[in-house]
């Protein structure tokens, strides 16, 4: 009878107390960092008042700024993103290939290859900006640089996994015949990766396009360096066309991105 | 006709590919021309990037103090926006959800967070610094608006997702609106919206290293100064802890997540 009146617990005690001390752990992390954040009270009290006179300065937007400054600019970006995707490529489908496990049989060569992709992924595009502005100075070159390293990281990891999932049956059978590495490659693995590769693509053509209108701030090219020079003139009428024009071309870049890969894949 | 035309070539030439390739090939060509990339610039800057490379090392971790302090601001803004943030997402969440919302509120909550997504932190963090001044709360701020909107997209995607079934018997019983959701629903999105949440932890963090580059907080912003006095060791420096900190946190969420699941 006992029996059944027992109260029945899905996870044991350890599993709940190891649960209930995660939890402990995040909200003590969370009031250490808003007790120690530096926010200046007086900021935060004058915070709403601020925000809406910058509206009230970007409005109405200064449409009439768009050409050739900002249009110009814009085509800039656009040919960073593009060419920037294109340049990764170059790189990371090598880099790939290295990396996946079923390809390429030597440990050490994936694991460096691995480790050159963490390396790309892990420095921010902002970041690779400023490091190739250093290097080529202000201008699209160090952008499209830029967007080429960052990029290679997250389409090199993307096409490796998509490689080492791929069915070694139309290799082995390729190899049978006696056909060399490269003919294995471009019939066996290629038609198998196909959809995943152009899905990739397409996906970090899209990331691009929005991370390439920043890289203007550090001096990388394109519509950013249009939006740094208006918000330091504080002409907030043209920052409100510029944010505009990023805004539209964002939603479209997306909206083509969905179409292609619906037809695509 | 005789039958060696009439069978089909095992490997055709794919002819669409390789026109594909040639206009690839072609754009690039054009981009290199429109963005003024020549090779006699890039051998410049190769030579220019060994005398860089050159001055990066050995990596200067002598001024431990401002490296430690901006990465515990860092940190600071990455906790505080991801927990408003994933607050805030979670009504926005619910509904954009077209399931459970009325559709006219799911689509107006839905251009909300397309908003809020589509443009860049970076940029959101400049209009924050401009209103509301340099410093952390800026950040927070620009990095809050950011997880809102992505939190909330993959959330309301896991609510459409959830089977009826579980949300109908609960109703059936005449439950309230609040007790649909807390027994209906939640048990079915919990598990994916806790890994929505570390995921967007650890991207905060990334991206907290970064607003300081205009102002709004964190390591970004002596990052942007080391690199404009040209203290190419201490630059190296930074991102070594940067990429330090960044994998450390990923384990740690990789093994949350592993307890949690």
């Amino acid at each position: 009878m006992n029996a059944l009146m027992r109260e029945w617990q899905r996870f044991t005690p350890m599993e709940r107390f190891t649960r209930w001390a995660v939890y402990f752990a995040l909200v003590v992390t969370l009031v250490w960092a808003v007790r120690n954040v530096e926010i200046i009270p007086e900021f935060l009290i004058d915070a709403p008042e601020q925000m809406v006179d910058l509206l009230v300065r970007m409005w109405p937007p200064d449409l009439g700024h768009y050409h050739p400054a900002v249009h110009h600019a814009l085509v800039e970006t656009l040919h960073i993103a593009s060419l920037g995707t294109l340049f990764a490529f170059i790189f990371a489908v090598p880099l790939a290939l290295l990396a996946a496990r079923n390809i390429c049989p030597y440990p050490g060569v994936n694991a460096f290859a691995q480790l050159l992709l963490v390396t790309s992924r892990s420095v921010n595009s902002l970041v690779w900006a400023l490091i190739f502005v250093a290097i080529f100075g202000p201008g699209a070159a160090a952008g499209t640089f830029a967007i080429a390293f960052r990029s290679i990281g997250f389409v090199g990891k993307l096409l490796a996994e998509a490689l080492e999932e791929i069915a070694p049956g139309p290799l082995e059978a390729l190899e049978a015949t006696g056909a060399p590495k490269g003919h294995v490659l471009l019939k066996g693995a290629w038609p198998q990766i196909a959809p995943a590769f152009w899905g990739v693509a397409l996906f970090r053509w899209d990331i691009n396009i929005r991370e390439s209108a920043v890289l203007g701030l550090v001096g990388a090219g394109g519509i950013g360096v249009v939006l740094d020079d208006a918000i330091n003139f504080f002409q907030w009428d043209r920052v409100a066309t510029i944010l505009l024009t990023i805004l539209v071309v964002v939603v479209v870049a997306e909206i083509i991105v969905t179409r292609l890969r619906a037809k695509l894949i | 006709m005789s039958a060696s035309t009439l069978r089909r070539r095992a490997f055709p030439a794919n002819w669409s590919a390789r026109a594909t390739a040639f206009g690839l090939m072609l754009y690039a060509i054009y981009a290199f021309g429109q963005l003024d990339i020549t090779w006699a610039r890039l051998s410049v800057g190769f030579g220019e990037a060994g005398r860089f490379l050159a001055r990066m090392w050995p990596p200067n971790f002598s001024r431990a103090e401002l490296l430690i302090e901006g990465m515990l601001e860092s940190l600071q803004i990455a906790v505080i926006s991801s927990a408003l943030g994933i607050l805030l997402a979670l009504p926005l969440g619910l509904m954009a959800a077209r399931n459970l919302a009325p559709l006219p509120l799911a689509v107006a909550t839905r251009g909300f967070v397309a908003f809020c997504r589509s443009l860049h932190y970076v940029i959101v963090a400049i209009l924050f610094v401009k209103a509301i001044g340099f410093g952390a709360l800026a950040g927070v701020a620009a990095l809050t608006i950011a997880s809102m909107g992505f939190v909330a997209k993959l959330f309301a995607e896991a609510i459409e997702e959830i089977s009826m079934k579980q949300v109908e018997a609960i109703r059936a019983t005449g439950a309230g609106f609040g007790a649909v959701l807390v027994y209906g629903v939640l048990p079915q999105v919990a598990s994916r919206f806790i890994g929505f949440s570390l995921y967007q932890l650890d991207s905060n963090l990334r991206n907290s290293t970064l607003v300081g580059i205009v102002g709004a907080g964190g390591i970004g912003g002596t990052l942007f100064a080391a690199f404009k006095r040209f203290d190419y060791d201490f630059v190296v420096a930074i991102l070594l802890s940067i990429i330090a900190l960044i994998f450390i946190a990923e384990l740690i969420s990789g093994r949350i997540r592993a307890l949690l699941r």
